[in-house]
């Protein structure tokens, strides 16, 4: 049976449950479509303090907020919530999209659907990257934070931005020996209070490093790395090992954009976003009008943007079916929330990311 | 290695089961992930992959291929997220999956 709605939400993360929060207040029948068993998505395993401002949930801890929003969210009249259910297909001829649930296959037509598919993570190239215990840096928080269990003993994490940092510290708070963190830039890439928590448990960060490869036969006993130059060559002679049972990637993350393809939607190629990024106005639509995207579905972001994307879309998507009172102030109360989630020099990489896809945008339209 | 204690997080007591995998006996919670009890037991080895390259988890959210097991005959099952129940037979996949039921073709001929 066809089911049907006004605004379909593909994911039921920060981005997605914040776009579900707005669409219902407005009226509108929302459906929140996730593949996992819990609403929260990557929040579920986020234990440390999240930051920016008060909107935004700063000082609560990850998984709190994902408790907290899931809540607001399974408690609305207006909103249907399908877990374990797996977004498949998208008709474009007709707008409908095929979803995979326990119960069988279901077709869902919404007038609006919002992708918040999330992202996934990217690995890095070197031989035996691919031997068990190498794993992803949200591989090792969902194994520890969700479901108690422990990755390996001694750790060397890949990455020194704030995924690599502050699953180096839950690493450790977790019981692992973090045995180094290795960068290949000069400098850290992420906020310094996470390196500064790593430091204090006195993990060495090695910048200007890379590994050259992994070591072991049936899984990991160890990693090789070299320093690298200025221009990211390998150092001859500066080539050490490190004895590890587990090696955690945190070298960034690509968007799931698969629907978007499906869909249509025009994509661009922004690395500073992640990858392959669905073209998204100032009000998150797509080219491909109706459909909307949020969170790192749209540009790899944090949690924190994610939440406030997810409001811009829901509030648009809301708007675009019968505009509200009040839209216009909170959709920019909302932008100034990103622009200053955005300011500083750690998001000069996203900051330009944006401007980019803004450009590839205009280039597109003006043609 | 199960985690006991933890600065922030509780871990509910979860009812246990018992599963077998590569024929020996295991130990795990209902409903975690097959590759959550499987860590848990120590095993890290989960597939083999067509070229014989040894495999294991990797995303942990049903995103990659990295883990897949066979499950009571069941090929291409991710153990980062299928549900673990009692009595289940897990089997390390190796190389690519066959169907549940394999048709004999020598038959219909």
């Amino acid at each position: 049976m066809m089911h049907t709605s006004d605004i379909a939400i593909v994911g039921g993360g920060p981005a997605g449950l914040s776009a579900a929060i707005v669409a219902a207040e407005q009226g509108h029948r929302t459906l929140v479509i996730d593949r996992q068993t819990v609403l929260g998505g990557q929040l579920i395993k986020q234990t440390h303090r999240f930051f920016g401002s008060k909107a935004q949930h700063a000082g609560t801890r990850g998984f709190e907020i994902g408790k907290a929003l899931a809540a607001q969210v399974s408690g609305n009249a207006n909103t249907d919530v399908w877990l374990d259910s797996t977004v498949i297909g998208y008709y474009r001829e007709d707008g409908i999209l095929l979803v995979e649930r326990p119960q069988g296959l279901a077709t869902v037509k919404a007038d609006r659907i919002i992708l918040a598919t999330g992202a996934s993570e990217k690995a890095l190239a070197f031989p035996n990257n691919d031997l068990p215990g190498v794993y992803g840096a949200g591989a090792v928080q969902t194994l520890m934070n969700v479901h108690g269990v422990l990755p390996g003993q001694r750790a060397v994490m890949i990455g020194a931005g704030n995924i690599g940092l502050i699953v180096g510290y839950q690493l450790i708070q977790a019981g692992v020996q973090v045995v180094a963190v290795i960068e290949a830039a000069p400098r850290v890439g992420g906020y310094w209070v996470h390196a500064a928590k790593l430091a204090r448990a006195g993990v060495p960060i090695h910048t200007s490093s890379t590994v050259v490869e992994a070591l072991g036969e049936e899984s990991v006993r160890g990693v090789r790395v070299v320093k690298v130059d200025s221009a990211w060559r390998a150092i001859p002679g500066s080539e050490f090992e490190l004895d590890c049972d587990l090696v955690c990637l945190a070298v960034g993350l690509s968007p799931l954009v698969e629907l978007a393809v499906l869909a249509g939607c025009e994509i661009a190629y922004v690395p500073e976003l992640g990858g392959y990024v669905p073209w998204h106005d100032q009000e998150m639509q797509t080219t491909v009008p109706g459909i909307f995207v949020a969170g790192d579905a749209g540009g790899v972001e944090e949690a924190s943007s994610a939440m406030v994307g997810g409001e811009l879309a829901g509030l648009a998507a809301a708007n675009s079916l019968r505009p509200f009172a009040g839209h216009g102030e909170r959709m920019s109360s909302a932008r100034e929330a990103l622009a200053a989630l955005r300011a500083g020099p750690t998001a000069d990489k996203v900051r330009g990311g944006f401007a980019k896809l803004a450009a590839a945008r205009q280039g597109r339209c003006s043609t | 290695m199960r985690i006991t204690q933890h600065p922030i997080l509780d871990y509910p007591p979860k009812r246990e089961v018992r599963f077998t995998f590569e024929g020996r006996e295991i130990t795990g919670y209902e409903g975690e992930p097959i590759a959550a009890a499987l860590h848990a037991a120590g095993v890290r080895l989960l597939r083999e992959t067509p070229k014989g390259r040894p495999r294991g988890l990797f995303c942990a959210i049903g995103n990659c291929s990295s883990c897949y097991v066979v499950v009571d005959g069941v090929s291409n099952v991710r153990s980062c997220v299928e549900p673990l129940r009692d009595g289940m037979v897990v089997a390390r996949q190796i190389g690519h999956g066959t169907l549940p039921e394999a048709v004999d073709h020598d038959a219909h001929q």
